[in-house]
């Protein structure tokens, strides 16, 4: 009687493992399915379009076929360096405050409140808000008075600040509180042990913050329109109007043109590549030097 | 050489809490001085008031006199230079996760701005041997992260961590508490060495490890110190019924 029960009961229990199981791998096959459907999608409609010249191109006119998109890729390369100029050490900066320094603070908190609005602030209304601070005013800012490659990194580097930030203080939070108290131990100021000890030993989850962000806005077109406006032509100076990626296939992808929706899949193409690669050159760069039984 | 350290009407909290009471005691130069008491009787708080580690709790506050040599170390220093004197091994092992063997234990002179390779090299050397750990250790110095050390290891190289910068004191708040038996004797044999050359303050909760490794043991109870005196007095005919209560585990 009893040993049947038991019998029962261990195959119930087997079931339940079994099932729940199954259940985790379906959720996991529905979050990566769609990824990964895109990527298909992207590589079938938009490798076709890819050839030397689109590398090495400016657009042609419109009507004209052939072209590529050599300019925006450029542009995206320095909007993007921009925007992490701005984005990645004011976010750092501000995480390490919240963590460390301002723990508790009225200050600390008002700053979180304002980076999680911050965070869920359209990114057109980003890109009005940096078109009247910086575009317009043209007397007293630098790069200001017309749109330019400047104003767009600022745009860009604004909307990352508030992922950075608050993941960096996550992640520091996750130290735990006996390896700041064995820096302090040895003497060590408490300035140099956040530096060289808690935000060291954060770095690797600081630097997926980062990656997150950077990935998050290579891809924004809307704070663009009205900062960087796009460009036809070869530019490479931050005081002018600069081409990137989601713009140039933005403006492709409703052009009337077929060959410009083609040169549109392989821009969307391009860019997820170009992203994949910044992304992976980072993680391998910063994973080198990393020690055996490290955590 | 160590020196000697006098507590002269020591109290602290913790926010409200009152967690020790008028502290008044001589701790020896070069002896090892083992605090004896049940869990929250004070013991803990009563070394890291020993290197202003209290104060780095935002609710910690302390008022008496510490002298640590000639030193009044509330008065007379910055905490900073305090913890340099008076070095630290807690109770778990806490390694720098992300830095090699190497780094660890050159950790506090490096953080502190000395930078000579050779100097440092002999110091780390010197203080992986004083704790026993050098010979397993030397092959991996700079491969190896101090994280994947057995946990006897990682104590074994938080006190070279400690004794790297040289200090006069060395406080151990339970550094065996989370060891298996062999680390823990490997613990005590080096506070035997060690105690020739640095004044040596041990919090522990296994009174047959405070009689096998002091000379000198206190006796903490609710936020004061009930008996200080030799360990062989206290472990064989203590004069407060307290600590004859505790030692004979009646309570505790």
């Amino acid at each position: 009687m009893r040993t049947g029960q038991n019998t029962l009961r261990a195959k119930i229990r087997t079931l339940t493992d079994h099932a729940a199981t199954g259940l985790a791998i379906l959720s996991t096959i529905l979050v990566v399915a769609p990824l990964v459907a895109i990527f298909v999608y992207l590589i079938f409609k938009g490798a076709s379009s890819l050839s030397l010249d689109f590398f090495i191109k400016i657009p042609k006119p419109e009507g004209e076929s052939g072209g590529g998109m050599a300019n925006a890729i450029v542009g995206s390369g320095i909007l993007l360096g921009l925007a992490s100029l701005i984005g990645v050490p004011i976010g750092i900066a501000g995480g390490i405050f919240l963590s460390e320094f301002g723990r508790g603070t009225k200050l600390a908190n008002a700053i979180r409140f304002t980076a999680d609005v911050l965070n869920g602030v359209p990114s057109i209304v980003m890109g009005v808000a940096v078109y009247a601070l910086v575009v317009k005013p043209s007397r007293f800012m630098p790069f200001s008075g017309h749109f330019s490659a400047f104003s767009g990194g600022v745009a860009l580097g604004i909307m990352m600040i508030p992922t950075v930030c608050r993941t960096t203080e996550e992640m520091l939070l996750m130290v735990p509180h006996a390896v700041r108290e064995a820096a302090l131990g040895l003497g060590v100021p408490n300035w140099r042990s956040v530096l060289s000890i808690t935000v060291k030993t954060a770095s690797p989850g600081i630097i997926t913050g980062c990656m997150l962000a950077f990935a998050r806005v290579a891809g924004e077109t809307a704070p663009l329109i009205f900062t960087a406006l796009g460009n036809s032509f070869w530019s490479t100076n931050l005081d002018q109007p600069i081409a990137a990626l989601p713009l140039q296939i933005y403006v492709y992808a409703i052009s009337p043109y077929d060959d410009q929706h083609r040169l549109a899949w392989a821009g969307a193409l391009v860019l997820i590549a170009l992203i994949v690669i910044a992304v992976s050159l980072v993680r391998y760069v910063t994973s080198r030097g990393v020690l055996k039984g490290a955590s | 050489m160590g020196v000697g350290i006098e507590v002269i009407n020591l109290n602290a909290w913790y926010g409200t809490n009152h967690t020790l009471q008028d502290i008044n005691l001589n701790i020896p130069a070069n002896h090892a001085t083992a605090l004896i008491g049940p869990s929250g009787c004070g013991k803990s708080t009563f070394v890291r008031c020993l290197n202003r580690m209290h104060e780095t709790n935002p609710i910690g506050r302390v008022t008496g006199t510490v002298r640590i040599g000639d030193l009044d170390i509330y008065k007379d220093a910055k905490p900073v230079e305090i913890r340099r004197r008076v070095g630290m091994v807690f109770q778990r092992p806490n390694p720098f996760p992300t830095m090699s063997i190497y780094d660890n234990v050159a950790a506090g002179l490096k953080l502190n701005g000395y930078s000579s390779r050779r100097v440092l090299d002999e110091i780390v050397e010197k203080s992986l041997k004083n704790s026993a750990l050098w010979d397993e250790v030397k092959d991996d110095l700079r491969k190896k992260s101090g994280a994947s050390l057995s946990g006897g290891q990682q104590q074994r190289l938080c006190i070279a961590r400690a004794l790297a910068v040289d200090p006069e004191v060395l406080l151990m708040d339970e550094p065996a508490s989370a060891l298996d038996p062999v680390s823990t004797s490997k613990i005590e044999d080096l506070i035997f060495q060690l105690k020739s050359q640095y004044t040596i303050v041990i919090v522990t909760h296994n009174m047959q490890q405070a009689a096998r490794v002091a000379e000198k043991t206190g006796f903490f109870l609710n936020g004061r110190m009930v008996e200080f005196d030799s360990t062989h007095k206290i472990f064989t005919n203590p004069s407060d019924k307290r600590t004859e209560d505790y030692i004979t585990g009646r309570f505790g």
